[in-house]
């Protein structure tokens, strides 16, 4: 098997060296092909376009894990899926929806909207944005190879030493997780880093801190704890590589060790991971909100000072987690006061929302149906999680399936309803036609009845003892019926995801043009043509107030007043360099996790070169003439 | 040497008084550079953590009083430190659009840090036949973990100068080299600046206890 995988490897090693030009008549034929122009691209709104296809395409593989685990769970004693088949679909489903479907469509929603929102042309550093998502690409897809190659990753996604280590997990499986999330957190890292220096330095003349869309804000606050939160996984990750792999003894207690520095490493990380997959939904809501209620955000200043201090307490409150760890009373006391203290903003949040809706003139479009659904339902989320950050409570509930139901509240809840509504919402500025109203409702009842259905009834089967990650239970434990209703739940949500796909397909079918400004839009992105030029805006704009876009239809003008004369614009080239460093690194993944050095260090060594090779490379951009963006500007009012 | 001076003649009368704040993309770098210094900060954080967690439990290998030689590593230190002041004066001599001194400060930037890097390896070697080994103990792993990902720092930014000195001899102090000279000096400072917490942390904590 590792032979295979070895020449597998050196040929499309062999491959990428022949297309960086030793074969002529190769490297034309594959120029001009319109895959290579993908997978060169340093435009932000393609790389969006990447990570919605990359985001998509897990979430129905970790889908369907979570459709197994529920028909293994339908009777007691099944045993249609058993022992360490369940552990790896459990482990392997979390990971998938956690690394790679919530962040990159977070991603995904992020680099089509941010520049727009902004008024900038571009991200700050466009090949580094094609390397975050190749790096995430590539990492998802080690993981996920390990479906295909067998032994896949089975100490659940937080991979909690010892269960993790060699003795207690022999193979290659947590390898694929150790390797596989490590690849793809240096491209979540580069993407948050980029967000951050966009927001600060590529903003249009006027566009002050105060007067960013609230998303833009999310966002922001959200990249700064990827930028300080990731570095703790990557720490973490390599820690448990080395054990795993080169033999240290980090979590051995006999060696001197101790297990619990990975719990506290990870969740360090992992709870900044949870407002970083929530904040930009919290974002996309209050966009969605103000505009179908056509009133500007209620409180606005409340909203930004809410997301600050949630993006700060979340660094602040890991160890409530681990309450039955034995940190001793004053340490759960103090994280337990700490993580209560975030409802506080939460809440200045959902009553920002509601007042925004208050006397409003509410559309209910599918993006507002998402919206309004996703109220009550993260509420519910949120006071579960009150519940569970407090340590006595903590001690009945931990490892139950009330957890399991609590954070599916959340993330579902919270994440998956606000990146639907974002996709709802700026599908039309993505990709020039809306989505089918019609269908969109249907499947937003489908599966807003279904996670219900699913999860609610959850919160009692942990209250009746079930544990979290068993793979079944027996019939005179009274809790048939539950997983019942549950699974039957999880079949409609599954039910409503493939509605939204049909819907897709459909709505391509019969596109119309959406106009620049299908929603009666509040902020710059409304500006422009859908589906925006290449260089996002003619001329950059002035901004003069808050909803900067309404402030001027309000003043009865059509237009942004432009900032800048028209002139030639400068944009960044095509790069293939971001998609052979990746490719590096994944074979170095794969080298590693077959314990085949050579293959490993070639990867890594691949990597350098190529770095080295972008630092000597020239790389200038080019510009596009105004009499070009005349033309273009001039077929997209047509 | 003749055609890189007639660059740099060339290159000076366009160059500002900062130069690698001169263009957007310049200032694009730095700010990013800052945040991913951030980033970095973090991850050496934990691995001091991890150190600090699990320094004791030497097992039956040596100690940290047993182990450490104070000199040799003050003498690192030194060669470190100095070699951050010389970055600074590369730096000065950038923006003073003096190529010479650009190139020749970053040179002995470079050779400073090969011979912190000689140094180190020559310690592990000397540790390794003490018994002190990266699988000997829990000591023993979070010790190389935290030192050998310094290391790597140190060997990367060496190389990263060192690219960067080819170019700017093909190419001359453009506005393009400033910000590039410009940031891998804050690369430089920062790597100085987790020696010294290592200095402290790990060999003079280590020696009192």
């Amino acid at each position: 098997m590792a032979t295979i995988v070895v020449l597998v490897v050196f040929a499309l090693f062999l491959g990428a060296i022949l297309t960086g030009g030793y074969n002529k008549e190769l490297n034309n034929r594959l120029r001009s092909h319109w895959l290579w122009d993908w997978i060169t691209t340093t435009d932000h709104k393609k790389i969006a376009v990447l990570y919605l296809l990359g985001g998509t395409f897990f979430f129905v593989i970790g889908g369907i894990e979570a459709l197994l685990m529920r028909t293994q769970l339908l009777f007691p004693n099944n045993d249609f899926i058993v022992g360490r088949e369940f552990n790896e679909l459990l482990s392997m489903h979390g990971t998938n929806m956690i690394f790679f479907v919530a962040m990159p469509l977070l991603f995904a929603l992020m680099n089509a909207v941010i520049p727009l929102q902004i008024g900038a042309r571009d991200v700050a550093f466009p090949f580094l944005n094609a390397l975050g998502f190749w790096l995430f690409f590539f990492g998802a897809l080690l993981m996920n190879l390990s479906l295909l190659f067998g032994n896949s990753p089975d100490s659940g996604w937080t991979n909690y030493v010892p269960i993790a280590s060699n003795v207690y997990s022999a193979g290659t499986g947590i390898d694929y997780y150790v390797l596989g999330v490590q690849i793809s957190g240096f491209g979540t890292l580069m993407g948050g880093l980029n967000f951050i220096a966009t927001i600060i330095n590529m903003r249009t003349p006027g566009m002050s801190f105060l007067r960013m869309p609230l998303f833009t804000w999310t966002s922001f606050v959200s990249s700064a704890l990827i930028l300080f939160g990731f570095p703790p996984l990557t720490a973490g990750l390599f820690l448990v590589m080395f054990e795993r792999i080169f033999g240290a003894n980090f979590f051995d207690v006999a060696a001197g060790g101790n297990p619990v520095i990975w719990q506290h490493l990870f969740w360090i990380f992992g709870h900044p991971e949870v407002y970083i997959v929530i904040l930009p939904a919290f974002g996309i809501m209050s966009e969605v909100i103000s505009t179908f209620a056509k009133k500007r955000l209620f409180g606005y200043n409340s909203m930004v000072f809410a997301t600050l201090l949630i993006g700060f307490l979340g660094f602040m409150v890991w160890a409530h987690h681990m309450f039955t760890v034995g940190m001793g009373p004053v340490a759960n006391s103090i994280f337990a006061i700490a993580t209560m203290a975030i409802a506080v903003p939460t809440g200045i949040k959902v009553f920002n929302w509601l007042f925004t809706m208050w006397g409003g003139k509410i559309r209910f479009t599918t993006a507002m149906l998402y919206a309004v659904g996703f109220i009550p339902t993260f509420v519910m989320g949120g006071v579960t999680g009150v519940m569970l950050a407090s340590p006595p409570g903590d001690y009945q509930y931990h490892d139950s399936y009330f957890v399991v139901a609590h954070f599916h509240y959340v993330l579902i809840g919270g994440t998956v309803f606000g990146i639907l509504a974002g996709c709802y919402y700026w599908w039309p500025k993505m990709f020039g036609y809306k989505l089918n109203e019609k269908l969109g409702k249907w499947s937003f009842w489908i599966f807003f009845i279904g996670f219900h259905l699913t999860f609610f009834i959850q919160h009692f089967l942990g209250f009746f003892g079930m544990p979290r990650r068993v793979f079944t239970y027996q019939p005179e434990d009274g809790v048939t019926m539950i997983n019942q209703i549950s699974t039957v739940g999880a079949y409609m949500q599954a039910l409503g995801v493939i509605l939204i796909v049909v819907n897709v397909i459909y709505s391509y079918r019969h596109r119309t043009p959406a106009g620049s400004d299908p929603w009666d839009g509040r902020t710059l992105e409304w500006t422009i043509p859908s589906p925006p030029p290449v260089y996002n805006f003619a001329q950059l704009p002035k901004v003069r107030a808050l909803d900067a876009f309404w402030h001027e239809k309000m003043q009865g003008n059509k237009q942004m007043e432009p900032a800048e004369p028209l002139g030639p614009i400068h944009m960044p080239n095509n790069n293939h360099l971001p998609f052979l460093m990746s490719l590096g690194m994944f074979v170095s993944g794969l080298g590693f996790v077959f314990r085949s050095w050579e293959v490993g260090a070639l990867g890594l060594a691949f990597f350098f070169l190529v770095m080295f090779l972008r630092s000597f490379e020239k790389d200038h951009g080019y510009h596009i003439e105004t009499d070009e963006i005349q033309r273009i500007e001039k077929g997209a009012n047509a | 040497m003749s055609t890189a001076r007639v660059e740099h003649t060339n290159a000076a009368t366009g160059l500002s008084p900062h130069p690698e704040r001169a263009t957007m993309e310049g200032r694009n770098k730095i700010i990013g550079f800052w945040l991913f210094l951030g980033a970095e900060t973090v991850m050496f954080a934990c691995f001091f953590g991890v150190y600090l967690a699990l320094r004791n439990s030497s097992l039956d290998g040596p100690t940290t009083q047993e182990l450490y030689h104070i000199p040799m590593v003050a003498v690192s230190t030194l060669i470190l430190l100095f070699s951050s002041l010389t970055s600074v004066l590369g730096v000065v001599g950038m923006q003073q659009h003096n190529y010479k001194k650009t190139m020749f400060w970053f040179g002995v930037t470079v050779l400073l840090g090969a011979s912190f890097l000689a140094l180190e390896i020559y310690e592990f070697f000397v540790y390794v036949g003490e018994g002190h080994t990266f699988t000997s103990s829990a000591f023993g792993s979070a010790f190389y973990t935290l030192l050998g990902t310094h290391g790597a720092h140190v060997l990367f930014g060496v190389c990263w100068i060192t690219g960067l000195l080819f170019q700017a001899r093909k190419r001359g102090l453009t506005q393009e080299m400033a910000p590039k000279f410009f940031v891998a000096s804050l690369y430089w400072h920062f790597i100085d600046v987790v020696w010294v917490f290592i200095f402290t942390v790990v060999y003079l904590m280590g020696k009192v206890g």
